[in-house]
């Protein structure tokens, strides 16, 4: 959506990201979303006097496989302290990275191949929850609140985008692609809802070819519709305090979800003063090369490298981000899709079977690859119709069946002979002369007025490109 | 009624005898824990009350240790190298279900969920804990009399600070409360206090000894060290706590030493060709005379047992003083922020409309002077536009002071230097201007930095007639250098 009176929108995003460890970052306490409320503490995550933190080494390397995975720099770090005081921050500080970050200067592909910079993907802590009981629901108004632990010292990775998202929609683009890359490191299980991914937003408008205007801050934005709903309500703001001639303050704002607006939380100058120091009591992480290189080496295919191999094995007839291959590489069907090219059949028409027939990854599950190919190498020879072809797949799926040949045959579907096609179409012109005038006349529309009678003649088994051919040849066009 | 002002004992000549003697009792049968348990609990009996060494006495749990002790014992079972032995805990390591106070209002009645590391070690050996001692709040003093708890009194006389900030443990060895004792030292905490009170105290290596389970001040100076009465028996406490702790990231991973050999190897053979240097800094202006006197006894001894003395400079320590306090207060002002009234200890909500309130509220009453003072230091020297010139700066200072130290360790094995400029002054003395009193860690603060081991070992005593210690400094991992030095000094007395 283009702002108005050529406004450019100019928008750079910080994903908080749960690590989908087993045990909390530095102690053993199980990270485990739902369970009943402080059940999951320890001395150390609730930073009790005299406890210290202990380094989690697998979550060191699910923050190097984000890294990797967003083509940063894996560098060796430190941990600071970022300390305010909060009731549901056990130490009053939190163990966060600072200026010398796990990983730096990478890049996220959207599926369009716009490339989004990365300046960092660092490693800190979680906070625990607090619930503010009372009308407001938030912690000014509270008549009390309540604090569960157990998300204290959940590891987190924070990727911190550089401000090139221009809309509101390549933003949504962006969390959903790095939704899919997270997941596909196995680092996180990337769910919004349950809080395992979380966005802030830093919002700016500008006339294009100008500098960066002043940015706010919002925050709350629990899921993809909040993100780009919040965008544009808080572009839309800016402008229109621009436009008035007033000056935009830097601030941090809340995007409230019921009534679609931003509100001020605290300007900069109101802003903590968080007085990072390097954290004694943890020492630095310096991953050797050979660390760094086994990580990348065992990181899977990323959803961009997934959807260019779709388009290669489309013959580059399908884009990377076209519809068809996002939604496959989405579902995960791209094995399906390569496993039947390298079972002899067409790239082409493979992805447009599982984009639009086989579609979920469910349907996909119930189907034999070497099948699947034997039906596209079928349909390729003209053995099968598109529509029997369909109705084979389909069958296929729900009886997990894998020779479409027998299927084809218990269904009396066969390929119709040419010579009997010839005289079907003969027949058809000649029973219906007035439509074949328009036809020649240049009206193709009426072609499909003759597959349409030819299918019904032939009881469905006519191949309606075969007939579209002949009708053509004998309309001289 | 007139108080006594004196209770000090000397273990050398009768019961209970030093710790050593009586493990090797108890693990032998010749005496029973429970026993030696009471001849301590008698002496608390009687001046505990003058003294003031405790925040609390375990009297039930010392005693049930005890008889665990000699039920093993009588089962054949060997209770472990410190088996019987009273101990004193310093009263900012935690111990599972036993009220932790760190001497502040804002932890009084907080029960740890946990031991600390040394304290399950000591247990594990056949310790008996007999009580947490008073220290300076959060242990930032050095005189003890920054205790929410009022103060303790040394036990060589009593109108006299024991030192501090451990100024209970060290006074509760003095006074024969109990045979050894754990403290603290972030810039002299141990050291100090012993050398005051007359006894043993040592700072490890930075990392030998686990912190877990210790309230943290300053971590990246604090170490838990050992009080006794002899060289020997630091060595075998040590010894009994000292190696890698999975739980403390900064522990080093190393087996721990063996220091009670080089005791005794150090009083049977002397110190021969060991390189003493004097540091130039810390032995002239500053200390007074009777000081300076005592350096020059315990330098003839470690000369007459055969070890090679100069002189060595070592510029840094000059700027020691301001490096600390910085890095301490910065470290301080972070580690003390938890303590905000939410999950533990006190809580002030009373005339509080908010959290922000309750929490302002609690930290104004529930910390004492010297603690504020040190949080706004350290608040003040991390701010954005300060930290540069303020703890950043220390930090590099810091740098400085290990390259000094390492180049002086190129020329001589150990350093040497009086513990505290005075003997122990008079309560009160040095209340009124903070930074008199931040000047009597001159000495000890150096190793602090470095994080280097230190001992302080007791020679003679000054004009007033109050112990006098002199500290012995060594590169990373030198304990058994400086405990086999410190031997040859003691031989002396």
């Amino acid at each position: 959506m283009a702002l108005k009176n050529g406004w450019e929108l100019v928008v750079g995003l910080e994903v908080h990201c749960e690590l989908a460890t087993n045990t909390k970052i530095f102690c053993s306490c199980a990270n485990q979303f739902g369970d009943e409320p402080n059940t999951n503490i320890c001395p150390v995550c609730l930073g009790l006097p005299g406890s210290l933190p202990v380094l989690n080494h697998m979550a060191v390397e699910f923050a190097m496989r984000i890294g990797s995975a967003l083509h940063c720099r894996v560098e060796p770090s430190i941990f600071h302290r970022k300390n305010y005081f909060y009731p549901d921050m056990p130490k009053d500080y939190q163990v966060s990275q600072n200026d010398e970050p796990i990983n730096v200067d990478g890049y996220l592909e959207l599926p369009d191949g716009f490339r989004v910079g990365i300046e960092r993907a660092h490693m800190e802590e979680d906070t625990g929850k607090t619930q503010h009981m009372g009308s407001s629901g938030r912690i000014h108004g509270a008549n009390y609140s309540l604090v569960d632990y157990n998300r204290a010292g959940v590891p987190l990775v924070e990727i911190v985008s550089r401000p090139d998202i221009r809309t509101a929609e390549q933003a949504k683009a962006y969390v959903a692609e790095l939704r899919s890359i997270l997941v596909a490191t196995g680092a996180s299980n990337g769910k919004m809802e349950e809080g395992s991914l979380r966005v802030d937003a830093n919002v700016s408008v500008r006339q294009p070819g100008h500098e960066y205007g002043t940015r706010c801050e919002i925050k709350n934005l629990n899921s993809l519709r909040s993100l780009t709903r919040a965008i544009e309500y808080e572009a839309n703001r800016q402008i229109d305090l621009r436009e008035a001639g007033e000056r935009i303050v830097q601030e941090t704002r809340h995007w409230n979800e019921e009534d679609g607006r931003t509100s001020s939380m605290r300007s900069k100058e109101e802003a903590m003063d968080y007085r990072y120091f390097p954290e004694p009591d943890l020492v630095p992480i310096a991953p050797s090369a050979e660390w760094v290189a086994a990580v990348r080496d065992a990181l899977p295919l990323m959803p961009a490298d997934r959807r260019r191999l779709l388009s290669e094995a489309t013959g580059g007839e399908l884009a990377p981000g076209s519809d068809p291959i996002v939604t496959i590489v989405d579902q995960g069907l791209d094995a399906l899709v390569l496993g039947a090219v390298a079972h002899g059949g067409d790239g082409r028409r493979a992805v447009n079977r599982v984009a639009n027939e086989v579609v979920t990854a469910e349907q996909g599950a119930r189907l034999n690859i070497a099948g699947f190919a034997a039906l596209l190498v079928m349909e390729a020879q003209a053995k099968l119709t598109s529509t029997q072809a369909k109705a084979v797949l389909v069958e296929m799926m729900e009886t997990q069946a894998s020779d479409p040949a027998a299927i084809a045959t218990a269904r009396g579907f066969q390929a119709m002979d040419s010579g009997v096609a010839e005289t079907l179409v003969d027949e058809l012109i000649a029973a219906h002369p007035a439509e074949f005038e328009r036809l020649r006349a240049g009206d193709t529309k009426v072609a499909g007025f003759f597959v349409g009678a030819a299918m019904k003649a032939s009881g469905g088994k006519a191949d309606g490109k075969l007939v579209t051919g002949l009708l053509r040849q004998r309309a001289g066009l | 009624m007139s108080a006594p002002t004196r209770t000090v004992v000397t273990v050398s000549t009768g019961d209970p005898g030093t710790a050593a003697n009586i493990a090797a009792d108890v693990r032998a049968g010749r005496r029973t824990a429970v026993d030696v348990l009471a001849q301590h609990f008698a002496r608390i009996d009687a001046h505990e009350g003058d003294v003031h060494a405790f925040n609390l006495v375990l009297r039930q749990q010392a005693g049930e240790q005890a008889a665990t002790v000699d039920a093993a014992v009588a089962a054949g079972i060997d209770p472990g190298p410190l088996a019987g032995i009273p101990v004193a805990l310093k009263d900012n390591l935690c111990t599972r279900g036993i009220e932790t106070t760190c001497s502040s209002r804002i932890l009084e009645g907080w029960k740890p969920p946990y031991s600390a590391t040394v304290v399950q070690r000591l247990a594990a050996a056949g310790a008996v804990a007999v009580g947490k001692t008073n220290l300076d709040e959060f242990a930032m003093g050095s005189s003890t009399e920054n205790s929410a708890f009022g103060p303790t009194r040394n036990p060589h006389d009593h109108t006299k600070v024991p030192g501090g900030s451990s100024g209970g443990s060290a006074a509760a060895v003095a006074a024969g409360f109990a045979s050894i004792a754990l403290g603290s030292d972030t810039g002299g905490s141990i050291r100090q206090p012993a050398s005051l009170c007359g006894i043993v105290g040592m700072k490890p290596t930075y990392g030998l000894v686990s912190r877990y389970g210790l309230v943290a001040y300053a971590s990246s100076l604090d170490q838990i060290g050992p009080f006794a009465h002899t060289v020997e028996d630091a060595a075998l406490l040590l010894e009994n706590i000292a190696g890698h702790d999975p739980a403390d990231s900064t522990s080093i991973d190393a087996p721990p030493p063996s220091l009670v050999a080089a005791v005794r190897r150090g009083r049977a053979d002397g110190v021969p060709g060991l390189r003493v240097g004097i540091v130039e800094e810390l032995s002239g202006e500053g200390m007074s005379s009777d000081v300076l006197a005592r350096l020059d006894v315990a330098v003839d001894r470690l000369r007459t047992a055969g070890a090679t003395v100069g002189h060595v400079s070592v510029e840094s320590t000059k700027l020691c003083l301001s490096a600390y306090y910085l890095i301490a207060p910065a470290e301080a002002s972070s580690n003390l922020s938890r303590y905000d009234g939410v999950r533990y200890g006190l809580r002030v909500s009373q005339g509080a409309a908010n959290v922000e309130e309750m929490m302002a509220n609690t930290r104004a009453a529930g910390f004492g002077a010297e603690v504020k003072r040190r949080i706004m230091l350290g608040t003040y020297a991390l701010s954005a536009g300060y930290y540069d010139a303020y703890y950043g700066q220390a930090q590099k200072v810091r740098t400085l002071i290990i390259e000094d130290f390492r180049r002086a360790y190129q020329q001589f094995d150990v350093l040497i230097t009086p513990t505290s400029p005075t003997t122990a002054f008079s309560f009160g003395d040095k209340t009124a201007d903070p930074f008199t009193m931040y000047l009597t860690d001159v000495c000890t603060i150096p190793s602090n930095l470095a994080g280097d081991p230190a001992i302080s070992v007791p020679c003679g005593v000054g004009d007033d007639g109050m112990p006098i210690g002199v500290q012995l400094l060594g590169p990373a991992l030198s304990e058994a250098v400086l405990l086999g030095a410190a031997a040859v000094i003691e031989k002396g007395n």
